[in-house]
């Protein structure tokens, strides 16, 4: 059904549709690492902005298409993923800690890119805007239909890939590392390893939805890519549709992102045109699911239809 | 501001994520309030602190109290989304252009030796060590600070020897939203107040308060201070701009190789 959409729906819906799809990738790849192995990362938006950064600077200067940046993304990606795992499991740094510091890591990168000229510093960095109506797969520019499908098939790679991980030995590791870390110690687990390799797996997915963000919105501002509430926004999808579960991120940011949007009509409709009203809705929609069900839609609906 | 996050955090261990929001509403009320009847924002502190401690209380107990035992994430998405609700709730009130106050002593200041000191800056400085000083009397002294220090020590034991814990969590939201009160009051002297000024804030907090030591007061002073001096320091030797990379710097220092804290206790 999600393969025949573009032929009946017009270039906004395609475009809400594509959003819910980023937020699903992205909030899938954020699973991995809190869903599963249980470590709470607030500082996404760094992975996403690197690898925007590295994809849309080789392209910026030097003509080479995201083809050639998306393995440097990953490689960068997995780089500072692992040696921030790295200090902080060798550090024995958990919880709220290990969230604090990955905000710091991002928030420190941000106010670095903002003094790195060559990648445009606080101006933004802003890709040539191609022909919108040509299939250019080798650099990555066309319609919004190619974004669409490119992202579908982000987000179906992604499926599949935790589903495989979750049956693996990895994703029983991560699950009894999650549920009592000391426990899984004293079964054998190397704890640190299995957590690293979830980290690398959750920045190097995150770091391709950060190559695909800079080329389809093409202008980056480290302000903006950096920014907490990037992380945050990421993080809402899955927390909103179940942590840890398999459908929760897509269905977290489709509820997420339609609901956004709906409010919007909504108040057109009524004509209420107050800034800040939308959020504030949006606000107390969030509050009253993390009231009402704390593990999330999914595991909702889930026990519902008996599943 | 910090010490009331450092005391929120010690006792109830939630992070109070809509920190730096709810000072920007401390600081829209002085600026009300001046408005409307001319009142110094240091006069402002009075209402300011008591419509914030029942604020507080009310959040915690209406709000806070059900997610204590929720895991981490849970309680974050719930302050996120407290915060969004303030933030945007400010935009729709006062709209989204700057505001501030001026009185009379703003531009005036003290020469001590060869250094001067302005003196909007000096009353700010005063209010945050009298409050500080309080809070610090307030809970090795008094009665209900002691049994706030037993729950935070160990809650199932406090629960054993039959201290409401839930009141007592609510009470500390409170004080610890009085020190934001009157940290907003002071502030609405130093910069002008915007909505959208709360997350900047919250981070800042966050990062004194875990130089200092999270749960420590002495604590969040000293980190205060610090981060205070070292931006400073950095803005005149690096870059203005680069001022607050230094702090997050020190801050990923401090997670790694004393997690406590300066102050803090080890857990």
């Amino acid at each position: 059904m999600l393969i025949a959409l573009p032929l009946f729906a017009g270039n906004y819906a395609l475009s809400v549709v594509t959003l819910i799809l980023y937020f699903a990738y992205t909030g899938q790849a954020w699973n991995v690492m809190m869903g599963f192995a249980g470590q709470l990362s607030l500082g996404h938006s760094l992975y996403v902005g690197v690898g925007a950064y590295a994809a849309g600077g080789l392209f910026f200067h030097y003509g080479i298409g995201p083809w050639a940046g998306l393995p440097l993304a990953i490689l960068l990606c997995v780089a500072l993923g692992l040696v921030i795992g790295f200090l902080a499991f060798r550090f024995g740094i958990s919880g709220v800690y290990f969230a604090l510091l990955t905000i710091a890591f991002a928030e420190f990168t941000r106010i670095g890119f903002d003094h790195l000229d060559w990648l445009g510093g606080p101006g933004g960095m802003f890709l040539k805007v191609a022909q919108r109506d040509v299939w250019d797969v080798l650099n990555f520019r066309g319609p919004p239909l190619m974004y669409y499908y490119a992202m579908l098939g982000l987000c179906c790679f992604a499926f599949l890939l935790c589903f495989c991980l979750l049956k693996s030995k990895a994703g029983y590791y991560w699950q009894a590392i999650r549920e009592n870390e000391e426990a899984a110690q004293a079964l054998g687990i190397n704890t640190f390893r299995w957590k690293m390799l979830a980290v690398a797996i959750s920045s190097a997915m995150t770091a391709v939805s950060g190559v695909f963000f800079a080329f389809y919105y093409n202008n980056l501002f480290p302000e903006q890519i950096f920014h907490i509430s990037r992380s945050i926004e990421i993080i809402l999808g899955p927390i909103i549709g179940g942590v840890g579960t398999l459908f929760g991120p897509i269905l977290g940011a489709a509820v997420l992102t339609l609901l956004s949007d709906g409010i919007t009509d909504g108040l057109a409709a009524l004509g209420w045109e107050i800034p800040g009203i939308k959020q504030v809705f949006y606000g107390v929609v969030l509050l009253a699911v993390v009231m009402f069900l704390p593990n999330g839609i999914w595991p909702f609906i889930a026990k519902k239809l008996k599943l | 501001m910090a010490l009331g996050l450092s005391v929120i955090f010690g006792v109830v261990r939630v992070v109070n994520f809509a920190h730096g929001e709810m000072m920007t509403i401390a600081m829209y009320a002085a600026t009300v309030l001046f408005a409307a009847l001319g009142l110094d924002p240091f006069l402002c502190v009075l209402p300011a602190a008591l419509a914030f401690f029942l604020f507080g209380y009310l959040l915690q107990a209406g709000l806070i109290n059900p997610f204590i035992t929720r895991p981490e994430h849970s309680q974050f998405m719930l302050l996120v989304a407290v915060a969004i609700i303030m933030v945007n709730a400010l935009l729709m009130v006062f709209g989204p252009s700057a505001r501030n106050v001026q009185v009379d002593y703003q531009l005036e200041s003290f020469e001590i030796g060869k250094i001067l000191v302005d003196k909007a800056r000096l009353f700010a400085a005063l209010a945050a060590v009298v409050t500080a000083g309080l809070l610090f009397s307030f809970f090795r002294f008094s009665l209900v600070g002691k049994a706030i220090r037993a729950c935070a020590d160990n809650h199932l034991g406090a629960l054993v020897v039959g201290l409401d814990v839930k009141h007592l969590y609510a009470l500390t939201f409170g004080l610890g939203s009085v020190c934001v009160a009157v940290a907003g009051c002071a502030m609405v002297l130093l910069v002008d107040v915007t909505p959208a000024l709360g997350p900047a804030y919250t981070l800042l907090a966050f990062v004194i308060v875990i130089v200092g030591g999270l749960g420590s007061m002495p604590g969040a002073l000293l980190g205060g201070v610090l981060i205070g001096v070292s931006e400073a320091m950095a803005g005149l030797f690096i870059a203005p701009s680069a001022k607050s990379m230094f702090s997050f710097g020190l801050l990923i220092l401090i997670l790694l190789f004393r997690p406590q804290g300066l102050l803090g206790k080890k857990t």
